[in-house]
């Protein structure tokens, strides 16, 4: 299951990264392994996407939100 | 003046970093440059309870020391290069109480670097509120530094803070967060010493950006660079290592000293207004009805406030010219540099609102909102989400909306958002644009309601960003991105605006445009204004020794006598010389000798246009007699034809001709002080041009 995939309200605990780069630019904003994340909205045109991670909202591309793989 | 102490602010994006600095440092503060980059520089002196005065230096909001744009990349080059002159005696690190986990990632990497620190726990008022208790003392135990709690935004705590830097250690106390070594054991001992340098975290950050850091020889890289091949050291592993060893040790911090409520929070204030404002509908519907009554507001508020400008400026000349004895110095001084000023200062109303919207834009959370709506549209032309605020700026005015491209980290996204700002319709474009549709276009009205020449303006603006977008979709085919473009970006909170650093960023904004426009404008005035008042060999002479014969004596009077000469001056000086020379070249458009001057009367600066049709058919020009510029222009014949000169053709061919071509000698300096190299500024040039041409030419052959 990878976040992208997930439809807005739905949650996922992160397992891991496809993608050393965006990992580290994930991490450092707190999306860690072991982390909650919940999709809050959907942006109108169907990408980017909102999340909730570590108390705060996060904007990332759907392309990048498939680089995150959910437990 | 004297400084004590010098103390660097840092902190995440939207920690209240900049309100603090401005609680902090008052109106002492001024912006600079740091030395070799364009990144702003703010600095501000305050003076702490026990007299001394300190230096405060704002520096530019990151989430980490990592860089991911060159506006990021100052902070760890000030903290951490010992020769730099702005080395920090003492760090504050803001931390948003209310997002402790994300903020304190920073803190433990500024704190590993061994300068002694201070935490200013910011908004601790709102964490209050949403239930989360923080044990300070412990908090501040585990870490070995001072925590000040305070609210920037209701001025509270700022005493004990001010306190708390005059108590400050002159030697770092902190504890230790995570053991550095450990991520590259061999490497960091290796650089430390080879490199002479007493910190591991310094040693292991000197790995990962030697790269990019100016402050190293080119003996030291090479020597790194070395280093990291023998060990097989990976930055972006080592990275992600690091990341998470300190987030492990933020959440043991957390765990002993916060306290957040058990039970699920309500839907945030926050959530629900997104629910509204990025609607699939009602989302688009407000960002365009906020966009018209945006420019609605540039336009309407502005006009009062700019035509007093105009007749200060206007008096200012007058008074001169009956203070100063007539001579070319006087003239020089008055109608060149005056006249040219005149120019920029009268659209300093237009840019105060334009920042004063953007900031409150910004300010609100909206703006990243936006940025967030717009980003699939916008990334489908080469372009990203955050371009739209440049682009919105251009507007305006295309030079404060280059500078704030510095935002979008992705090189080729930022180059392409550099590249088609100016063909925004910006407000220099609009005198122009009124006068050209108030003279060939009939103002009458179709279908009941739309006014015909209301329809060719807004007609333009909108072709203006139809340009604008074709033009960055043939730049994404044409350019190679050198990095992967990414969008991961915070969605701040809403709040409300905070009026006071509206104020400041619309006074910091007015200064920095005088500033760097102001003395283009001065430069390129003295020149025009000599081309328009020199003629080659006696030419002029001769035009004083005409009019002085008896034939216009008597019949002409004073006045009438003074504009044949000027309009006749204005043909033999070496701008009318010009204008001839260039005739050929324009004549495909419709232009004629005439039009040709103004073309390169308004080189510099688009908004001469005007003034100088004005001047060509001598009449003072001034915005009240704009009346009569119409009525010249509108009864000027072909005198080869006889056939009226500014037809429907040559109308739309010179406003095709104002949108594209580059007249405006501030956005190529500002091109190239953001770009660093004359490639890009003269690409656009030259792009500009040949569509400026092509457009005229389809325009006046169409029309004709």
């Amino acid at each position: 299951m990878r976040l992208s995939q997930l439809l807005a309200g739905e949650k996922g605990i992160v397992k891991e990264f496809t993608d050393l780069e965006m990992s580290v630019k994930l991490m450092e904003m707190g999306c860690l392994p072991g982390e909650e994340v919940c999709v809050e909205r959907i942006a109108p045109l169907g990408d980017p996407i909102a999340i909730n991670v570590a108390g705060y909202s996060l904007s990332l591309r759907k392309r990048e939100a498939f680089t995150i793989v959910l437990h | 003046m004297k400084t004590d102490i010098r103390v660097a602010l840092v902190g995440n994006p939207n920690t209240g970093k900049s309100t603090l600095f401005n609680v902090l440092t008052g109106l002492n503060q001024k912006i600079g440059n740091f030395p070799g980059v364009t990144v702003d520089k703010k600095t501000g002196y305050c003076i702490l309870p026990d007299g001394r005065r300190a230096e405060i230096i704002d520096l530019p909001g990151t989430y980490s020391l990592y860089p991911k744009s060159q506006d990021e990349s100052i902070v760890f080059s000030v903290l951490a290069d010992e020769s730099n002159t702005l080395k920090p005696d003492l760090v504050v690190v803001i931390l948003d109480a209310s997002n402790l986990k994300r903020n304190l990632l920073l803190y433990t990497q500024v704190a590993d670097l061994k300068i002694p620190v201070i935490i200013a726990l910011n908004m601790i008022d709102l964490a209050n509120k949403a239930g989360t208790t923080i044990d300070i003392d412990l908090f501040a135990k585990k870490l070995g530094v001072p925590v000040v709690p305070i609210s920037a935004r209701k001025i509270e705590g700022i005493d004990k803070l001010k306190t708390a830097i005059s108590y400050a250690n002159k030697i770092a106390l902190q504890e230790e967060s995570i053991d550095v070594e450990a991520i590259a054991p061999n490497l960091i001992a290796q650089i430390q010493k080879e490199l002479k340098v007493e910190n591991p975290y310094f040693a292991l950050q000197l790995a990962h950006q030697h790269e990019t850091l100016k402050f190293l020889s080119a003996k030291e890289n090479d020597t790194i660079e070395s280093l990291e091949q023998e060990f097989s050291f990976h930055s972006q592993k080592a990275q992600g290592t690091e990341t998470i060893a300190r987030y492990s040790f933020i959440n043991d911090l957390l765990y002993d000293t916060v306290k957040k409520p058990e039970t699920a929070q309500d839907e945030s204030t926050s959530n629900k207004i997104d629910k509204i404002l990025t609607h699939k509908v009602f989302g688009f519907i407000l960002f365009f009805a906020i966009l018209l009554f945006m420019f609605q507001a540039i336009f309407s508020w502005s006009a009062y406030p700019m035509e007093l400008i105009a007749d200060l400026f206007v008096w200012i000349q007058d008074n001169l010219h009956h203070l100063l004895p007539a001579g070319p110095l006087a003239s020089l001084l008055v109608d060149g540099v005056i006249g040219g000023l005149s120019g920029v200062m009268v659209f300093i109303p237009q840019i105060a609102i334009l920042f004063a919207f953007i900031s409150i834009l910004e300010d609100t959370g909206y703006m990243s909102r936006v940025t967030f709506m717009m980003d699939k549209l916008m990334r489908k032309v080469g372009l990203n989400g955050k371009s739209v605020v440049p682009l919105i700026g251009g507007f305006a005015c295309a030079v404060p909306s280059i500078m704030s491209t510095r935002t979008i980290e992705n090189w080729k996204d930022r180059m392409i958002t550099i590249m088609v700002t100016p063909l925004v319709t910006c407000s220099a474009r609009l005198p122009i644009y009124t006068l050209l549709i108030a003279l060939v276009v009939p103002n009458r009205n179709i279908w009941w309601i739309f006014n015909l020449q209301g329809l060719a303006l807004t007609g333009m603006y909108i072709f203006s960003l139809v340009s604008a977008v074709v033009v960055a979709f043939v730049f994404k085919l044409i350019l190679k991105g050198r990095e992967r473009g990414y969008f991961i970006m915070e969605l701040p909170v809403y709040r409300m605006p905070r009026w006071k650093n509206v104020a400041y960023s619309m006074y910091e904004r007015v200064k920095t445009f005088i500033m760097r426009a102001g003395t283009v404008i001065i430069a390129i005035s003295i020149i025009l204004w000599v081309l328009a008042s020199y003629g080659p060999g006696n030419r002029f002479e001769q035009i004083d020794k005409k009019y002085q014969q008896p034939q216009y004596i008597k019949t002409l009077n004073h006045d009438e006598i003074n504009k044949a000469k000027a309009s006749e001056k204005l043909e033999s000086s070496y701008a009318g010389v010009l204008g001839h020379v260039i005739e050929p070249a324009i004549r495909p458009l419709g232009f004629d000798w005439k039009i040709g001057i103004a073309l390169i009367t308004s080189f510099a600066a688009r908004e001469v246009f005007v003034g100088t049709m004005a001047t060509i058919y001598s009449v003072n020009g001034s915005a009240e007699k704009m009346e009569s510029v119409q009525q010249k222009m509108h009864t000027a014949t072909n005198p080869q034809t006889g056939q009226p000169v500014f037809t429907l053709a040559v109308g739309f061919s010179l406003m095709m001709f104002y949108a594209f071509a580059m007249q405006c000698a501030s956005t190529v300096a500002v091109v190239y002080r953001e770009t660093k190299n004359w490639r890009w500024p003269a690409i656009q040039f030259a792009y500009m041009a040949v569509l400026a041409y092509v457009a005229s030419f389809i325009a006046y052959h169409l029309l004709k």
